[in-house]
């Protein structure tokens, strides 16, 4: 919760203090109830999308189901998504796709945990719309150049996650050791994954 | 949410549609750079609650139809640099969009 970002933003951050103290004294809210909620979003992580991804490496009946309703398919693998949709978009030898929210900072955070602090930013948010190769560069991300972008504004009730290409060099792997190969950076879309060997 | 809570769907997947350029006040989700530009529905995403309402409270009902809407990067941006054929999606609820005559 703290660090030098939120220091910074003094206001919002004494305002959402302010706000909670509220709620609490007012008996909207418990502490516990707070607490609960922050272990809650803390214990959630990229793993999940990364277990997701593994699976339908593995499994092509699963990869078309996810394509076509992602939410079901993560309660398929037990993993909780609430009522925002998910819907995933996947990489092709062809095609790129990248998640960015405009508006806000929307966040597939059922499957991926907290978003990192570049996410939210106005730079990423304002650039990666209108030159997403100058942006995808500056993660150390070059695509081959008959490779076209696809961007995924997530401004209403969908979220997103990218299915990204399945490593070269893999074949046999089983879903656990596949899963940990899976990055962060490579469900938002702006990395991709090296080939082994 | 039931059928009869919902304005019905007028646009297919393919059909070419215009985002209104309007500029109402308030809680708006349509974001700036896409409104009046031309795009096709990718797809039907459902309908929900338009957050128009909701941000006043408001239950939002009937729940507008929200789509994907393709846009060509290049019709966004008129000094795109990269790929001709690179696209943009965003979601777009109905009553933001009219069918686009070219």
């Amino acid at each position: 919760m703290s660090g030098a970002s939120s220091d910074t933003a003094g206001y919002y951050r004494r305002m959402q203090a302010a706000v909670e103290e509220l709620l609490i004294l007012k008996g909207i809210v418990t502490p516990e109830e707070v607490q609960r909620q922050v272990d809650a979003m803390d214990a959630r992580n990229y793993k999940r999308g990364a277990s997701m991804v593994a699976r339908a490496w593995c499994d092509s009946a699963f990869k078309a189901r996810m394509l076509a309703n992602g939410s079901a398919a993560a309660e398929e693998l037990g993993l909780e998504v609430g009522p925002l949709k998910l819907i995933v978009v996947e990489n092709t030898p062809g095609i790129h796709n990248v998640i960015v929210c405009t508006l806000c900072s929307c966040y597939p955070r059922m499957l991926l945990g907290i978003p990192p602090e570049w996410y939210k930013s106005r730079a990423y948010r304002s650039r990666v719309v209108r030159e997403p190769r100058a942006v995808l560069a500056e993660f150390g991300t070059r695509l081959p150049e008959d490779v076209d972008i696809r961007v995924h504004d997530s401004t209403a009730d969908m979220r997103y996650m990218v299915l990204p290409l399945r490593p070269r060099g893999t074949d046999g792997w089983n879903e656990e050791r596949l899963a940990a190969l899976v990055t962060r950076d490579s469900l938002i879309g702006v990395a991709r994954l090296p080939d082994l060997g | 949410m039931r059928a009869a809570e919902s304005v019905p769907a007028r646009f297919r997947v393919g059909d070419r549609v215009r985002v209104r350029r309007a500029d109402p006040p308030g809680h708006l989700r349509t974001p700036w750079y896409c409104r009046g530009h031309v795009g096709t529905i990718e797809r039907l995403c459902g309908a929900f609650a338009n957050p128009e309402e909701l941000a006043y409270n408001r239950p939002g009902l009937p729940a507008q139809p929200l789509y994907r809407v393709r846009f060509k990067a290049t019709d966004l941006w008129p000094d795109y640099r990269e790929h001709a054929r690179d696209v943009v999606e965003i979601e777009i609820f109905q009553h933001w969009l009219e069918r686009a005559v070219e």
